[in-house]
């Protein structure tokens, strides 16, 4: 049994031009200690459809899934006091940007120690005790000066150290990390990315990495979910998304790779933005920006194969970096990027 | 923290300069003359008149005047009324722990409903508690005092006979002054009759003294609530699996707050101003009702003296304001 087990999870926002669908279809079933990885562009939906497993939307959001367990309990059947016990004790999550995720009232101690009697209790001193292993598993320096610090005296790196140090402090069976790094230095980011799979080996909890950018999905995961605009287009190992991806999404993502560029001048890009709400194209979301879309792709949108396990969202999966789109057929000739240019490997 | 009040205090000593000239010249410049309105209407001889000028010093020039005032005022000397010719300053003090009393009470009135209410109406958003609650305090905020004193008045006093029109206690009691507080008085007397004589009369006019910064205190409670329930540390205290009452009343008031004692603190200069017209109303033996004679009267020493007075507690509070805001919010302490 999966521990994480979502199937055609779907948000929709009320707002004040009606209903619109930020994620549809989205499908994770994560094991335990498995490292998944969430990627697509900004707009993509990967932060809503953890924050909707996580149960953190505001109201105006209508969750549904046909399916979404957490080791077994149905989290859309739990009372809200029950699913409490889940959050934060044994799925725990961190955001974005970690300098305003902390409350800047109370110390970095408070605030762990907060989660700690709220999940695990304990007496006050081995609650501090715990507090101040946890700051120095995250390697903060000083842990016992450190854990009377108010976040605005903290750095960035810092203060995310301490947002994870928050997140593992009741031994969660699942981290969902929500672009842990992007706010950071690119110094810290690796820092930051490398703890966060230290820990997760150490502890042997699941790990969910959102992400948009290809380099640490191969660093990183074992399985990946692509989403566009809301939509999942393809889940796959890691190792045969970047062999083979099936979807003309993430092989335009791939090709972005700097590494995978080639002795081309300019790197690849993906023309177009990620449609919003109120210019969603008919058809294939991607189409306008898909270099394989023919007129069939314009007009009927399409669904996953049943016997496709990485259940594309494609008209015409791509096969071993070939598309049989008909349109595929002149752009073949001058593709850089289905040719076996492959330097990032996970 | 030491010197942040430093700076704070030194902040306060062109502001306090700057009051001195404005209540000084104010009552100046009112047309009207304390010495024509003592004769009354059979008149005064225009030598008689130039005596009593030279007598009360209004002969000098203004210049001189205002800073015959002055150093009074650094010696704590406030000058005599024109009226009673006691200490402006034993006036004052006498009236002022009335004054107090109903400003404290009106003040904690409009916090112990507005803050409760603010939080509700800012989680209820956009359901009929938030626009009932957003409705009646914009109506509060929109009624004259002196109106919705009357209407109270009338309807819990006069028709339904409830409340007392008018004083601090039942005439039946008499309770020796110690702290000038008729409900400290009275329980330090140990008479608990008096206690609920001088609620029963003080609860009408804090109640109109208070409608105004309660509709304040509400609508910013609200607004700051809003703001901060949508702040990123919120969603992590959501995050932690804490509960909703814990992540309101712990993790969103406490930032929301910050900004409301700031309008709290706006809302004792506006209290002792409404407290002219409440205790006008009310019959009530403050500062304001005695402020209001003595403008009436045109009695320079006491008008120009309360003022210092009322802009100086004020300026206290503010301060005490900025200390409490350096106690809630650590980005300011540190």
């Amino acid at each position: 049994m999966a521990l994480l087990d979502i199937e055609g999870l779907s948000v929709r926002f009320q707002t004040s031009s009606g209903l619109f669908a930020a994620v549809e279809g989205v499908n994770i079933n994560v094991d335990r200690g498995e490292v998944w990885s969430i990627v697509g562009e900004s707009g993509s939906g990967k932060s809503v459809s953890m924050l909707a497993t996580m149960g953190l939307l505001p109201w105006t959001a209508q969750v549904t899934a046909d399916k979404m367990a957490f080791d077994g309990q149905d989290l859309q059947q739990l009372s809200s006091r029950q699913r409490r016990r889940i959050v934060g004790g044994e799925m725990s999550m961190i955001f974005q940007e970690p300098m305003s995720s902390l409350n800047p009232c109370f110390t970095v101690g408070t605030q762990i120690d907060e989660m700690i009697k709220q999940h695990l209790g304990g007496s006050r001193k081995e609650r501090h005790e715990r507090a101040l292993d946890l700051l120095a598993q995250v390697g903060i320096p000083d842990p016992a000066r450190r854990i009377k610090a108010y976040p605005h005296q903290l750095s960035g790196g810092m203060s995310q150290r301490v947002m994870i140090a928050m997140a593992i402090s009741c031994n969660p069976r699942l981290l969902i990390a929500d672009e842990p790094t992007t706010a950071l230095d690119v110094t810290i980011q690796a820092q930051i990315l490398e703890l966060l799979l230290r820990l997760q080996e150490d502890t042997g909890m699941a790990l969910i990495l959102i992400t948009h950018d290809m380099g640490v999905v191969a660093e990183t995961a074992k399985h990946v979910v692509v989403q566009y605009a809301g939509r999942q287009v393809e889940k796959q190992d890691v190792k045969s998304l970047f062999a083979n991806p099936r979807h003309p999404y993430t092989e335009a993502l791939l090709s972005a790779l700097p590494e995978r560029a080639g002795d081309q001048d300019r790197l690849p890009t993906i023309p177009g933005v990620v449609p919003g709400q109120h210019d969603r194209p008919t058809g294939c979301l991607f189409n306008p920006r898909c270099r394989y879309a023919t007129e069939h792709c314009r007009e009927v949108e399409p669904v996953a194969a049943p016997d496709d396990p990485a259940r594309t969202l494609c008209h015409y999966p791509l096969e071993d970096g070939i598309s049989p789109s008909p349109a595929a057929a002149g752009v073949a000739r001058d593709n850089p990027q289905s040719s076996p240019h492959r330097e990032v490997r996970p | 923290m030491f010197k942040f009040l430093l700076v704070k205090l030194a902040q306060l000593v062109p502001t306090f300069i700057g009051v001195t000239i404005v209540a000084f010249a104010f009552i100046r410049l009112l047309p009207g003359d304390p010495i024509l309105l003592m004769a009354g209407e059979r008149g005064i001889s225009a030598e008689r008149y130039a005596e009593l000028k030279a007598q009360m010093g209004f002969d000098r020039s203004l210049v001189a005047q205002y800073f015959d005032f002055l150093k009074g005022l650094l010696h704590g000397d406030l000058g005599n009324s024109l009226v009673t010719h006691s200490p402006v300053m034993d006036e004052f003090m006498s009236r002022f722990p009335a004054t107090l009393e109903l400003s404290l009470f009106a003040l904690a009135f409009a916090v112990i409903i507005g803050l409760p209410a603010g939080v509700l109406a800012a989680v209820k958003r956009g359901k009929t508690l938030d626009h009932t609650v957003m409705g009646v305090s914009l109506t509060g905020y929109s009624m004259p005092i002196f109106w919705w004193g009357l209407l109270l008045i009338m309807l819990f006093s006069s028709t339904l006979g409830w409340t007392p029109v008018s004083g601090r206690i039942s005439f039946m009691y008499f309770i020796e002054p110690v702290t000038g507080f008729m409900t400290i008085d009275s329980l330090l007397a140990g008479d608990w009759g008096a206690f609920l004589s001088s609620l029963h009369y003080l609860i009408l006019p804090a109640i109109v003294l208070g409608t105004i910064p309660l509709a304040v205190i509400a609508r910013q409670t609200r607004s700051s609530m809003l703001e901060v329930l949508g702040e990123d540390y919120v969603r992590t205290a959501r995050a932690k699996g804490l509960s909703s009452f814990r992540v309101i009343m712990v993790h969103t008031l406490r930032n929301a707050l910050i900004s409301v004692v700031t309008v709290i603190g706006l809302q004792v200069g506006l209290l002792l101003a409404g407290a002219i017209l409440t205790e006008t109303i009310f019959s009530w033996p403050g500062i304001g009702k005695w402020m209001i004679d003595a403008i009436s009267r045109r009695d320079y020493p006491s008008v120009q003296g309360g003022l210092v007075l009322i802009a100086f507690i004020v300026m206290i509070v503010n301060l005490l304001v900025d200390i409490a805001y350096g106690v809630i919010n650590p980005r300011i302490r540190h």
